[in-house]
């Protein structure tokens, strides 16, 4: 059953539209992140659904009931922000049952409850405290709480972990992935971080100027690409882009080198070939590249390497133990199981 | 000896720097400074120090401007305090000033919280009109306030002196101003948490501002207690008058009751004092950022 469905959703804020019809079906239980560059549509999608803007075309059903027109407190759904929202004159306890006020339970139900999310969240000994008293974590978690107190169909994120620092950032992205998996609750996420969503997500929802460019789960938009733009988004560092030519099953990058196309195509055309860092490796019996070492950048398990090959900057992939040395020259060659190939004028990917 | 140890040791130390003169200069301006401000302390002072020194002065004494009496008596103060009229005129200010206040902070906010987080067609031209209305002196208000007062008979009564200030332009602009330092997302998670409206405002934008009440408490309370013109236009019965247009009664005999005066004066500020007291905390609490960010 789906939880959560989005029908041609539109939004067009006076004479800008911002989101050109999102279709999208969320299962119940679902991890959905939402990531794109500044600016995409993911942060008002998720308003959408929240409530908190209005609808311009389309239909939001939560739950089996279209909740267009309804206020978000009748939509079942609870969210937390990126920057947490917590009161700050009110104590943990008040913060997380506060969603509680109009839910009509009795006073002792809801104590029980609070004490009940507290626990899962590891809060109970933080109840009495002002938030001023806790670290960003702990508010983030009182976040979370609240959202979790009334127990709603669909939980909504904005961006909630952008004001942790990246050790912290960390440690709560696996604290929410393993709260999911115990509560098991719907969860739509939005960020701009790839490597949150693909860290955190059962389903990957990558959106630029409003509209969706792929749904998949994180291997398919890592290892099946739709478009070169989730190519070169989801990775770090991102994939190597060459301007190719294919006709007659070759394929022929502008340095000349050629190879048997990677997959089977018709006719004499441009295309854009993509091969992550990761695929390239140096040396091989084809070498596809050759270049100059340029910069290295050490990360400790492996090493970065740019790679200068004829005027321009190409990313590959060397060992942390015994990395190359800047200046050396080398020829990179690549699997071409691993090789993605796009349409030189669309950008989609061709299979 | 410690001291003497001290001086020779300084100069070494201090050429050690090898640039003093620009710190003897800053030295300088330090005590041109703290000067400066030790003359605009006794500046502010002063008047209160005279006002206390007279209150308790005997009348021969008013006018020898020595600062401590030479015969300092408490009988100015029974005089003021044992007068049925002074008591009339602190009870129309205290209600008058606590009934003005309370209204203000309550619809200035609801205002100010409206034309600042709704967005609604208009609403800009409304703040300008409602901040235009600033522009505007008291004095040329008074007559179409009287004439108001007049027509609904209002004159002479506690209605007449509070109605022009229930609700202030200043205040609005105040509040609207703070409420834009409340980040959207309070309000939308009150919204999601499914409060009204109304209960957004009062129970998460309210406590969020409470800096901003209490500057406007303390405003609107001091302005009513001091308040002058008005109360003594619209008032004509002395037991409706607010104690500065009482005090004045003081001078209006044959001489002017300086010590009286200055005691019912003194004895005014009591309330002002009183009420900073109790708001200033909530001024130097910045509590709005709290529950933001890491």
């Amino acid at each position: 059953m789906a939880n959560l469905a989005l029908r041609n959703l539109t939004k067009t804020y006076d004479k800008t539209q911002v989101l050109h019809g999102i279709d999208l079906a969320v299962e119940d239980g679902e991890f959905v992140v939402f990531v794109g560059p500044s600016g995409c549509g993911k942060s008002t999608t998720l308003r959408l659904i929240a409530g908190l803007e209005e609808v311009s075309g389309g239909e939001i059903e939560i739950d089996g009931r279209i909740v267009n027109n309804l206020e978000p407190k009748e939509r079942n759904i609870a969210m937390v922000f990126q920057n947490y929202a917590i009161y700050p004159h009110m104590s943990v306890r008040k913060n997380i049952g506060f969603g509680l006020r109009t839910s009509g339970l009795p006073q002792a139900a809801r104590t029980k409850r609070i004490d009940e999310v507290a626990r899962i969240l590891d809060m109970t000994d933080l109840l009495d405290r002002k938030p001023n008293q806790l670290s960003g974590g702990q508010r983030q978690r009182v976040a979370i709480g609240r959202a979790m107190v009334r127990n709603p169909a669909v939980f909504l994120f904005d961006e909630p972990l952008s004001n942790l620092d990246a050790q912290l950032r960390t440690q709560m992205r696996l604290e929410i992935k393993k709260l999911h998996q115990r509560v098991g609750n719907t969860i739509v996420f939005v960020t701009h971080d790839q490597v949150e969503a693909m860290t955190m997500a059962d389903r990957i929802v990558i959106m630029k100027d409003g509209r969706i460019q792929q749904v998949g789960t994180p291997a398919q938009v890592y290892h099946k690409p739709a478009n070169t733009f989730v190519a070169q988004f989801i990775g770090a560092p991102s994939m190597n882009m060459f301007e190719a030519r294919v006709s007659a099953g070759q394929l022929t990058l502008a340095n000349g080198s050629t190879l048997a196309a990677p997959v089977p195509l018709f006719g004499d055309r441009p295309v854009i070939l993509g091969i992550r860092p990761d695929d390239l490796v140096a040396g091989g019996d084809a070498p596809l590249l050759e270049g100059r070492i340029e910069v290295l950048e050490p990360l400790g398990s492996e090493t970065l390497a740019y790679v200068g090959v004829a005027g321009r900057e190409v990313i590959a992939k060397a060992s942390g133990r015994a990395p190359p040395a800047v200046g050396d020259s080398v020829s990179l060659s690549a699997d071409p199981s691993n090789m993605h190939l796009f349409d030189a004028e669309t950008g989609e990917a061709l299979s | 000896m410690a001291t003497a140890e001290d001086l020779t040791i300084k100069p070494t130390s201090q050429a050690l720097l090898s640039d003093t003169a620009p710190a003897r200069r800053q030295n300088l301006g330090q005590v041109i400074r703290w000067m400066l401000l030790f003359g605009g302390g006794v500046a502010m002072v002063m008047p209160l120090v005279y006002m206390i020194s007279t209150s308790l002065k005997f009348p021969f004494e008013v006018y020898n401007l020595n600062l401590i009496p030479e015969e300092p008596t408490l009988e100015n103060y029974q005089l003021v305090l044992g007068d049925i009229r002074f008591a009339w005129w602190f009870g129309n200010s205290i209600l008058i000033a606590t009934l003005t206040t309370v209204s203000n902070v309550f619809f200035d906010s609801l205002v100010g919280y409206t034309l600042c987080k709704f967005k609604f067609r208009g609403r800009y031209i409304v703040f300008i009109a409602i901040l235009s209305t600033l522009m505007i002196p008291t004095e040329m208000l008074v007559i179409p306030w009287y004439l108001m007062s007049q027509q609904l008979g209002w004159l002479d009564t506690h209605w007449g002196i509070m109605f022009p200030g229930m609700m202030t332009a200043f205040g609005v602009f105040l509040m609207k101003q703070f409420f834009e330092t409340v980040p959207d997302d309070f309000i939308e998670a009150a919204r999601i948490d499914g409060l009204n409206e109304f209960q957004i405002w009062w129970s998460v934008a309210m406590p969020l501002v409470k800096p901003a009440l209490a500057a406007l408490a303390i405003f609107v309370f001091l302005g009513n207690w001091t308040a002058f013109i008005w109360p003594l236009i619209v008032t004509n019965s002395p037991e409706m008058y607010t104690l500065p247009v009482g005090l004045t009664t003081f001078s209006v005999e044959q001489q002017v009751e300086w010590e009286l005066i200055m005691t019912g004066a003194a004895i005014s500020t009591l309330p002002t004092l009183i009420v900073f007291l109790i708001f200033q905390r909530f001024i130097i609490r910045g509590v709005v950022m709290a529950g933001l960010k890491g």
